[in-house]
């Protein structure tokens, strides 16, 4: 053994590592965590959140596997709720109301507006909540608390991508297939689903913990949710006020932009889409804060 | 020792009553609330004030690395709450602390299992919770299912399984969670006989490695014998810190008003009738010294010195209460030479309660002098709670208790004669 060596190993080790990532992947190197009061804003901790993505895929995969063991037909479930509400969307709204439908046949409107809205609905709910049913985790053990409502708007993906195997077979049945390459900017409006989900998700999961109202208040919203974003018509037929007024609405934004995307219709506009991304960035900021400032207080007040 | 694994310094927490109980409402509820404290304006400043209790209140200390500490004191304490703040669950009100090193913690077993998932999936999913790695629960699979002994049921959802089959796995992936700083709270020795002694033994072996456990417990025998160090607890302040033996010692004598001893120097006060005043009563060993903490496998003896003021035909009496606060057993002394009158003056009975009978735990004792008078009592002299004492058990293995370490349930806690035959 050199000499070099030898001082290399009497060099006293400090290593900087961040202490939550050390922490979550158990590294035997030495690594600190302060606990201090919480403090008026806390920022939000990315590395931390990354640091602790194991637990967070986890709990997705926990959601999902409890989703399709606990129902006997499970995945047929996914289908089918979709497929009904198309089929009484098409009779009602398309029959019998005669809401525009734009160029596009009644049923494949209803159920490619449907299933987005669906997802969305099944995210919110389920982050809504989130905190709240995994009362036994937030007393017993610490984690960052924002994977719980972040892990919920990922579950429902799955259910998704099952009802996007019924629009397939819709499309093939009125012989409709993308014929424009922004068909690849499909998941980027489902994206802009999730993100409003989580954001108001992470305000509403926060307000539960306090007031057990927000599982009272959600299906009433969710009643009202597909007639102001464009499920069972095409927002473009509509007077161009009340336009502005439903893309502050961001699933109008994902609804249109999925049917610009996967069915040929005409691309929504640009700055009414910028009206529908902005609230997004807005619930997701202020759903975020809201958290992150209630969230020291979860243990002490579920 | 090297440095400190945990250091707390000035650790405090507030609650507001409101927070704790009753904890959620509806809205209607807070508006409601809110409205009538509106209506009554000045209310609303005594409102706040008297809601407020401070859980936890400059608490500092450190812990060495490798260092077992305990944390006792009376239920409200504040070991919770310790607990909680240093496992990050809740936030302290202010103050500080570090913990150098990867930090686990034991609240409960089986945190986060799911009953519909089986068996190898809860070990996923809860390992995953208390902070392993999917590596790290790869490479000791084998190892936790073999440790829990249901291999057959592995793929079985867990809501099959019996309450014992349940908890087994869910200690198994605790027992394989090696984290540098274990926080383990008591709640965790609830459970089968197996079970708590497996959980005690497996903290041993952590400590053994050189872990830094933080054991909050209200069992003084397994703190006496875990910790090196142990800290008490009262009203939120740390009262107390050092060597465990010494803690739990201070802890058993001050816990609780009533000692070993009672003693009246003036008749005048003392308590008793006419007939019979007591003089003092005393708690002691084989060889008449005062005890606080009786060992459980030697007799314990309530000694009861009293005076007649005239000769009377009375009867020495003990009640003898329970940890749990129940009535363990009533007991007069039955011999003849208390059937004719008593002269007067001093006079001193002893009472001797065999070995091996009580469990660990503080007794309290009520003494009577009285008269048995047609099938009844008529009590001349009668002191309740004249003394207490705590039962230990050294837990040497010639106890009741075999060597089983953990809490050993019932008032009383008898060695029985055992026969069998084999076949």
């Amino acid at each position: 053994m050199s000499e070099a060596e030898l001082d290399l190993r009497d060099l006293p080790v400090e290593e900087i590592e961040d202490p939550a990532e050390a922490l979550a992947l158990g590294r035997p190197a030495p690594r600190v965590t302060v606990i201090k009061p919480a403090t008026g804003w806390p920022t939000f901790d990315v590395r931390e959140l990354w640091a602790y993505r194991e637990l967070a895929l986890r709990l997705v995969w926990r959601d999902i596997m409890v989703r399709y063991k606990q129902t006997v037909i499970g995945v047929a479930w996914v289908l089918f709720q979709p497929a009904v509400t198309t089929l009484i969307y098409a009779l009602v709204y398309g029959k019998f109301a005669k809401f525009p439908a734009g160029q596009l046949p009644y049923p494949l409107l209803a159920l490619s507006g449907l299933i987005p809205a669906q997802y969305f609905q099944a995210a919110l709910t389920r982050s809504s909540g989130s905190i709240v049913s995994n009362v036994n985790l937030v007393t017993k053990v610490y984690f960052p608390r924002v994977l719980m409502p972040i892990s919920a708007v990922i579950g429902p993906l799955v259910d998704l991508a099952f009802a996007c195997v019924l629009l397939v077979a819709v499309m093939a049945w009125y012989g409709i297939w993308p014929e424009s390459p922004v068909v690849v900017l499909a998941p980027l409006f489902i994206l802009l689903s999730l993100v409003t989900a989580l954001g108001t998700g992470l305000f509403l999961s926060a307000v539960n913990v306090r007031f057990r109202d927000v599982p009272y208040v959600i299906p009433l919203f969710m009643q009202i949710l597909p007639l102001v974003s464009g499920v069972p018509y095409d927002v473009s037929e509509l007077p161009e006020k009340w336009q502005w007024l439903l893309y502050a609405n961001p699933l109008t934004a994902v609804i249109a932009g999925w049917r610009w995307t996967v069915l040929n219709a005409a691309a929504p506009d640009p700055a009414k889409l910028a009206v529908s991304l902005g609230v997004a960035a807005l619930l997701v900021t202020v759903g975020l804060a809201f958290f992150r400032r209630s969230e020291p207080k979860f243990a002490d007040a579920i | 020792m090297g440095a400190a694994a945990i250091t707390a310094e000035g650790l405090a927490k507030r609650y507001r009553i409101g927070e704790q109980r009753a904890a959620y409402g509806t809205l209607r509820d807070s508006i409601a609330a809110s409205a009538h404290r509106l209506l009554q304006r000045d209310g609303l400043r005594r409102h706040h004030a008297r809601e407020e209790i401070w859980a936890l209140q400059d608490v500092t200390f450190s812990v060495g690395e490798s260092e077992v500490l305990g944390v006792i004191g009376r239920n409200g304490a504040g070991k919770s709450t310790l607990l909680k703040i240093l496992t990050r669950i809740t936030t302290p009100t202010s103050g500080r602390a570090e913990i150098r090193g990867r930090v686990g913690s034991l609240l409960e077993v089986g945190t986060g299992f799911h009953p519909e998932l089986t068996g190898r999936e809860n070990i996923f999913l809860n390992g995953a919770i208390l902070g392993m790695r999917r590596q790290e629960i790869l490479s000791r699979f084998s190892e936790i299912v073999a440790f829990s002994g249901i291999e057959k049921f592995i793929d079985t959802p867990v809501k099959r399984y019996s309450s014992g089959m349940y908890v087994r796995l869910a200690f198994s992936v605790a027992a394989h969670f090696e984290p540098e700083v274990l926080l383990v709270d008591e709640v965790l020795a609830v459970g089968d006989a197996e079970f708590q002694q497996r959980c005690l033994g497996r903290m041993e072996d952590l400590s053994s490695e050189g872990r830094t456990v933080v054991f909050v417990s209200h069992s003084m025998p397994a703190v006496a014998r875990l910790c090196d160090r142990a800290i008490l607890l009262d009203g939120g302040r740390i009262v107390r810190d050092g060597p465990s033996e010494d803690v739990v010692a201070h802890y058993l004598q001050h816990a609780h008003g009533t000692g070993s001893l009672r003693m009246w120097s003036d008749v005048a006060s003392a308590p008793g009738n006419d007939r019979a005043k007591l003089r003092c009563v005393r708690v002691v060993t084989e060889d008449g010294a005062l005890v606080e903490n009786a060992d459980v496998r030697r007799p314990v003896g309530i000694e009861i010195a009293f005076t007649l003021l005239r000769p009377t035909a009375v009867v020495p009496k003990i009640k003898v209460t329970d940890p749990q606060g129940d009535v363990c057993f009533n007991a007069i002394d039955t011999d003849s030479r208390w059937d004719d009158p008593s002269p007067a003056g001093d006079h001193t009975a002893t009472a001797w309660i065999p070995a091996n009978l009580l469990n660990e735990g503080l007794y309290t004792v009520d003494v009577d002098v009285a008269s048995l008078e047609a099938g009844r009592f008529a009590v001349h002299a009668r002191m309740r709670d004249a003394v207490s004492f705590h039962v230990l058990d050294p837990a040497e293995g010639d106890s009741a208790k075999g060597g089983f370490v953990g809490n050993w349930r019932g008032s009383v806690r008898p060695l029985l004669d055992w026969t069998y035959e084999r076949g």
